[in-house]
């Protein structure tokens, strides 16, 4: 059971609601990965279009926990004021917080994320901070009141994978008791079983089902995924070698000798 | 007067942020707004006096990841 801020899910896979080719199709890709929490986020709505109000009514039918972002902030002021539109827009505490520092990486502005997630939490948020491998800055986030984490695993739509693992197993390590969510970088559905044999408590991830050639097939491909690797970590994973060792008894080996010559 | 809304030049006489809103006929639809950089919750819109030049953010809910 994955438990974020008290709350428990069966699902340990996260899914980003943007990207799908149709409305219909995200619903579908959804409900065919078990997801039970989605990420939304909030733009700037036009009185003749009203775009927003279409999609909200299709995320209500979906039935899932929703986890608006701060996506494409770019100070603590202004991710700040966008979690508290988002609060009272979705009627939910929880915010995906991201502060990003670069529009080629989009990799977080770690100083900035951690001022807006003390002092969103603070003001009675439950802040789900998007943020590097750094330790420091993990640190500082549960220091700040962060609960939960979320460590990208790559820069956001790169599908590049776990590309800095030791740094990954150290937060893991260092941060038994807080459930840690790798978000972003994920390509396939391997990386994510990855993730789950290191024992990260979920995967949050998007483009790589939505852009997919068959998102609702892939958006299976990843609850599988995730579902393997998060059995695999619970059942203990044997210790890499650097030798062979036989799996077949040796002890009785047919025409074996022993070399009395050496 | 002039306004700054979503980022466009807007003219309006809206005395405050619930009547443009209502204007623009977001009076029953999922919005969130935001004045000059900070967040203004919904009780507070009719309380919310406009000016020449405020920058007015009006938002609703959209794809993420």
């Amino acid at each position: 059971m994955l438990t974020l801020y008290g709350a428990q899910f069966t699902s340990r896979l996260l899914l980003g609601t943007a990207h799908y080719p149709s409305p219909e199709c995200l619903q579908q890709a959804v409900e065919a990965s078990g997801a039970q929490i989605v990420t939304v986020s909030l733009r700037r709505e036009s009185a003749r279009a009203r775009t927003g109000q279409g999609f909200w009514a299709l995320i209500e039918e979906l039935g899932c926990r929703v986890l608006p972002n701060t996506a494409g902030c770019r100070s603590a002021k202004e991710a700040i004021a966008t979690a508290k539109m988002a609060r009272e827009l979705f009627g939910t505490n929880w915010i995906k917080l991201e502060v990003i520092a670069n529009d080629d990486t989009l990799q977080p502005d770690l100083f900035g994320l951690v001022e807006a997630a003390a002092a969103l939490t603070e003001d009675g948020f439950e802040v789900l901070p998007y943020t590097t491998e750094d330790l420091s800055a993990a640190e500082r986030l549960v220091a700040g009141g962060c609960a939960v984490l979320m460590p990208w695993a790559a820069p956001i739509g790169s599908a590049r994978g776990l590309i800095n693992k030791d740094a990954l197993k150290t937060l893991r390590a260092y941060f038994p008791d807080t459930p840690l969510v790798i978000d972003a970088g994920i390509g396939t559905p391997s990386h994510a079983a990855e993730a789950m044999e290191m024992g990260y408590d979920a995967v949050l991830l998007n483009t790589a089902v939505a852009k997919a050639g068959d998102p609702v097939k892939m958006a299976q491909a990843f609850a599988k995924a995730v579902e393997a690797g998060r059995l695999a970590f619970e059942a203990g994973l044997i210790e890499p070698r650097d030798m062979a060792s036989p799996s077949t008894p040796v002890a009785g080996t047919p025409f074996f000798k022993i070399d009395h010559a050496s | 007067m002039k306004v700054l809304l979503n980022g466009e030049p807007f003219a309006t006489d809206a005395k405050n942020l619930d009547e443009l809103c209502a204007r623009l006929g977001f009076a029953e639809a999922k919005i969130a707004t935001a004045l000059n950089g900070s967040f203004v919750a919904a009780a507070s819109r009719e309380v919310t006096p406009l000016t020449d030049a405020d920058e007015i953010e009006i938002v609703a809910p959209r794809q993420g990841g």
